[in-house]
């Protein structure tokens, strides 16, 4: 069986090559279908090779395709274990839904076949980047997936913002980029190799604490940029450029959370850090507050969602970054399911509201889109962390593996329980204003249901949303038992132990959510003058917030303008003038002293030669007088 | 057989030369079908050429002159191997991209073919005396290539180019000689031979005077900074087969002298350098990056990122171990075949639009998309996207270099975000958006021969990035052989990780 995991990638990308070149014969709906049951197939596949890991049977498999470049250890391997295999189940089985909804989402545009070229191709390479055995293949993949993130924001390459914003996604993940390589590099210096099994199982001989604290700290530097973290995650609210299923499933269910693999899968490099992990979920619980102050303030129903995201990726580094791999992981999981199920909502609004997005131009839409409604009703509680959806148990747990850290974790523990309150507040706020109140649409605009093919994806992920957090409650851990192979060389942080200390943690982050929740439906639900004068009385701050703290115009000023008038300044006031300057006029200067020498003008290649022969017969003539 | 490979182009020329100028429509075809036979013939040397075999293969030596120890001595290793197959590959590529060309056609293709010929040589030649002919030689070529079918200011960039790299050689010369009549004096035969001036035993200070003849030739070449500043220029004037041949192989001349002869003959003061080429490397990589940024003219922006790019090749280099040195090696090929295709693609809407400034185009993707959609997959091999070529060579000089030079690998790493940035912006501002200026909008997509010009390059950039095997077997052991050397001849200790693939090698062999 193994030896045919290459195929779980095969299948997308050989489907993208195919669409490249035959899709437009194949033509609309059916490049879609095909493209959606590649992804189904891989992850049927991928279902049937996790078999071993459910039973227990195995604790994973590498298995190598081809050299690639075997001087630095890296080929091209699949490594299978269970922490791969629940990423690409998560990654196919969310993607297959995400393209069924496409083929509704896109119908009637241009390049339709071309979105599922790309969409595609980012599953086989998101797959790359689980399925990787080795850090140069995982940073193939990572590099692979900011491509199709590039193509996919700027998709509609018409509008210059969302060429921009492609651009910006491209460039501040490279920026990121620069961070992991370097990490990469003392990887392999320290190492002398860059796969996994050569790694992990020697880290605790060879990796002193300082080495892996440099390592760890450069690794988050890649993940901040790929998961978008303070400082780098500026260009995750631009992404909303892209078609609503991109955001749907690159920048909220899979690709964001590259960054949180990976420090998952490096586990040990951090356990032997005093102090990477305590940095990595400091950044996350910093970034899950920043975050989410700025979700509260948003008028577009996408924007909600992306800073919504920024900040449930934050709690999963809060949760790697204490150790609680398993916690985040499953976070990571849950939030696939209902994050991903929000996006589809807010599309299927889009759709149905042409292209609206403000949702001060929305409310009352529960009647007109009821499937819609009562799935992004789902999602909502479930990211609120209510019980007993989704959300509810994966937050938990991280805030009690947080908790149970202790000292400086606590602090961060509040910061969790505090960004709950205010998630479920603009969680709920983006609802009532969106299907509850009267309507406040723009003239003209009829809302409508979705078609079926992107309701289907919406029912399927809420159920999903509702049950996905039992896999791993405190009664049975079904998924922490499940990943325990891939987690078996660190030692896991697991929430306090016993029935009133869950009962005490769960009530109090039950409590802010219920809080945050109760307080926005109260605001909310009612005429748009009182919550206007409601965001009103906060004055300059909710402004702030909704210009998201001016963050890009302080990079703006502070690096990319500086940084333009600096390359202008090397270019045009150094390098023409300066250096070329130089070399022209030590031309002019030959060809001066040439034709004065010579009394004749003979042309300057003819002066040049004689010069140089005459320099050359010297040069010799040193040479052999010095002699060896 | 190597003899052939210098001469069929060379005859290919003569050929050219009897057919009747007014034949006008014959001479791209013929030109093309003339290179067709040595690049048969390289792929032929390629595939037949034993890998895992450090030294030369396919060697032969004829004398010259004996008096002065001249002889007609070629040789093939990993080193110029991949080197020769590219330019074989190039030449056939770049004839059938310059059907632009109309004025004095005949001696155009004459020219180029003429300049395989030398470029091949050049990477063969064993003595160094024939290596310096073939040098010169190629700088007769492109002076005229620039000079006569270039942009405005063409005279000034031919005249610059050759002068700049006429004043290198001058020094290399007097370097071959001092180093030739060294050996002659000390073994009492005289010789030119690479393999024979291996063996001569220098004081510490002529050999540092050697070496900085030698690397000055070379740094001109490659070019390093602060000796870049004639590659734009000739660059932006010179027709898109001159840039393709400049940026892809001459260019490579320079970082292969600089393995070939100043690692090769000078390993003490090679490490003695180490600093300074390591510097100016990295400066290369930094400021070429940042200079391309602002460039308004796309043939100057792929001019500085080659600048950039270059860089990357001489830290591999001068890092000294096996990791940046084959990195390197293969970041020449890489190079060649990526930049190539940009200058190709660059001339392709040049044909066009007559303009190169990216504030003439916008929207270029709109109305030709399938040149777009080539322009951005060159770009992201030319950025260094895993998975395809540019990546290797970048990656594993990175890696490799680390160990041995950790600050400036670091500095040269961002050279990557810059990379990002630069081709990113262009793109932007060439291809995205709507095309509002009416001159862009009724262009005609790619035809079917500006395609398969493109095709080869394509398939290489994949070909390469996902089996890069094919390179890494072949140049692998000629690059250990010089770090042998290195070792054997000096304290250098190559650091570990260096040398690791060299134990893997060894473990696989038995």
């Amino acid at each position: 069986m193994s030896q045919f995991l290459w195929i779980i990638i095969a299948l997308p990308l050989a489907s993208a090559v195919f669409l490249h070149f035959a899709g437009r014969r194949i033509g609309e709906p059916r490049a879609g279908y095909l493209a959606t049951l590649s992804v189904a197939g891989s992850f049927a596949l991928a279902l049937g090779a996790a078999l071993p890991f459910f039973q227990g049977e195995s604790h994973g498999v590498t298995v190598n395709i081809w050299e690639w470049m075997p001087a630095i250890g890296a080929a091209l391997e699949i490594n299978w274990d269970p922490l791969a295999a629940l990423m690409t189940l998560i990654i196919t089985g969310v993607g297959a839904l995400i393209h069924l909804y496409a083929i509704g989402y896109m119908h009637g545009e241009a390049r339709f076949t071309r979105f599922f070229v790309y969409l595609n191709l980012f599953v086989a390479s998101m797959l790359t980047l689980v399925l990787a055995g080795n850090f140069a293949m995982l940073f193939m993949g990572w590099e692979l997936v900011g491509l199709c993130s590039f193509l996919l924001i700027s998709f509609w390459s018409t509008r210059p913002s969302a060429n921009a914003a492609g651009k910006k996604a491209f460039v501040v993940n490279r920026i990121g980029d620069f961070g992991f390589l370097v990490g990469l590099m003392l990887i392999f210096a320290t190492f002398s190799t860059l796969s996994y099994a050569g790694i992990f199982e020697r880290a605790e001989e060879v990796l002193s604490p300082g080495m892996a604290t440099a390592i760890g700290l450069l690794i988050l530097i890649g993940a901040a940029g790929k998961s978008a973290q303070i400082p780098l995650y500026v260009w995750l609210p631009d992404a909303m450029e892209g078609p609503t299923p991109v955001s749907a499933l690159i920048h909220a269910a899979t690709m964001v959370t590259a960054g949180v693999y990976v420090i998952a899968r490096s586990a040990v490099i951090f356990e032997i850090s005093p102090i990477a992990g305590p940095i990595v979920a400091t950044v996350g619980a910093a970034t899950a507050l920043w975050a989410a102050t700025i979700a509260l303030a948003q008028k577009d129903i996408k924007r909600v969602l992306a800073y919504s995201t920024i900040s449930q990726l934050g709690y999963m580094f809060l949760a790697v970054g204490a150790a609680g791999h398993v916690a985040g992981v499953f976070h990571l999981m849950t939030h696939a399911f209902f994050k991903a199920l929000l996006f589809l909502g807010a599309g299927s609004v889009i759709h149905g509201m042409a292209d609206e997005q403000n949702m001060e131009k929305m409310g009352g839409l529960r009647k007109a889109m009821p499937i819609t409604a009562v799935t992004m009703l789902i999602g909502t509680i479930a990211i609120s962390g209510i019980p007993p959806l989704a959300g509810f148990w994966s937050k938990d747990e991280i805030l009690g593996v947080a908790f149970s850290r202790g000292g400086w974790f606590w602090v961060l523990w509040i910061v969790g329980l505090v960004t709950a309150l205010i998630t479920a507040f603009y969680m709920t706020r983006q609802f009532v204003l969106v299907f509850l109140g009267e309507p406040r649409w723009t003239e003209g605009v009829h809302p409508h249901e979705s078609p079926r093919t992107m309701t289907l994806p919406l029912i399927a992920l809420a159920g999903l949303s509702i049950v996905g957090g039992l896999l791993n409650t405190p009664f049975r851990t079904a998924l922490e038992h499940f990943l325990e192979p891939s987690f078996e060389l660190v030692a896991l942080t697991h929430p306090p132990e016993g029935l009133g200390m869950f009962v005490l943690l769960a009530g109090l982050s039950t409590l802010a959510g219920l809080a945050g929740a109760g307080a926005a439906f109260l605001t909310y639900n009612r005429p748009a003058e009182l919550w206007g004068r409601f965001e009103a009385a906060f004055g300059r701050t909710w402004t702030l917030w909704s210009e998201g703290y001016r963050v890009d115009d302080l990079y703006w000023a502070t690096l990319v303008k500086p940084g333009l008038r600096a390359a202008e300044a090397a270019a045009f006031r150094f390098d023409t003038p300066i250096i070329d300057g130089a070399v022209n006029g030590a031309g002019r200067l030959v060809r001066a002293a040439a034709s004065k020498g010579r009394g004749l003008q003979t042309g300057m290649v003819r002066s040049y030669g004689a010069l140089f022969a005459a320099g050359t017969v010297a040069v010799i003539g040193w040479i052999i007088w010095r002699g060896a | 057989m190597l003899t052939a490979l210098i001469l069929l182009p060379a005859i290919g020329a003569v050929l050219i030369a009897l057919v009747p100028g007014r034949r006008r429509e014959l001479f791209l075809p013929l030109g093309v079908t003339m290179s067709i036979g040595p690049l048969a013939l390289a792929a032929f040397v390629f595939t037949s050429f034993v890998t895992g075999e450090p030294g030369f293969q396919m060697v032969e030596r004829e004398v010259w002159y004996e008096p002065w120890g001249l002889s007609w001595y070629l040789g093939i290793d990993g080193i110029s191997l991949p080197l020769v197959a590219l330019t074989a590959l190039l030449v056939p590529i770049v004839l059938a991209a310059s059907t632009a060309i109309t004025h004095r056609l005949k001696e155009f293709v004459m020219y180029t073919l003429l300049l395989e010929a030398g470029l091949i040589g050049v990477f063969l030649a064993l003595d160094l005396f024939l290596f310096f002919v073939f040098f010169e030689a190629i700088l007769i070529p492109m002076y005229f290539i620039i000079g006569i079918w270039g942009g405005e200011r063409r005279i000034y960039a031919a005249i610059k180019f050759f002068l700049y790299t006429a004043f290198g050689s001058a020094l290399m010369l007097a370097a071959i000689i001092g180093l030739a009549v060294l050996s002659s004096r000390q073994t009492g035969v005289p010789s030119f031979a690479y393999t024979d001036l291996l063996d001569v035993s220098l004081n510490p200070t002529t050999a540092r005077w050697l070496f900085g003849a030698f690397a000055l030739a070379f740094a001109i070449k490659v070019p390093m900074f602060p000796l870049h500043t004639w590659l734009p220029d000739a660059h932006v004037e010179a027709p898109t087969a001159g840039s393709v041949l400049l940026a892809a192989v001459l260019l490579k001349l320079g970082t292969y002298g600089l393995v070939r002869f100043n690692l090769g003959l000078f390993p003490q003061a090679s490490v003695d350098f180490v600093p300074v080429m390591a510097v100016l490397a990295v400066i290369g990589i930094v400021y070429g990056a940042v200079v391309a940024i602002v460039q308004p003219d796309l043939k100057k922006l792929v001019a500085y990122s080659s600048v950039s790019h270059l860089g990357f090749i001489v830290l591999g280099t001068f890092a000294l171990t096996s990791g940046g040195l084959v990195g390197g090696l293969v970041q020449n090929i890489n190079h060649g075949i990526t930049t190539g295709a940009l200058f190709l693609l660059v001339g392709m809407i040049y044909d066009r639009r007559h303009t190169k400034k990216i504030a003439d185009f916008g929207g270029l993707a709109q109305v030709m998309p399938i040149f777009a959609g080539l322009f951005l997959f060159t770009t992201f091999a030319s950025i260094g996207l895993p998975g395809l070529n540019g990546f290797i060579g970048e990656f594993m000089v990175l890696i490799g270099s680390f160990p041995s030079l950790p600050i400036y690998t670091i500095i040269a790493a961002s050279g990557v975000v810059l990379a990002a940035i630069y081709l990113l912006w262009a793109y932007e501002r060439a291809f995205t958006g709507v095309p509002d200026k009416p001159e862009n909008q009724a262009l005609l997509d790619l035809n079917l021969r500006e395609k398969l010009v493109l095709a080869p390059l394509v398939i290489l950039m994949l070909l390469l990035g996902l089996y890069p095997k094919v390179l890494l077997d072949r140049v692998q052991p000629s690059a250990e052989a010089i770090l042998d050397r290195i070792e054997a001849t000096t304290n250098y200790v190559v650091p570990e990780p260096g040398r690791l693939e060299h134990v893997l090698l060894m473990e696989e062999g038995e």
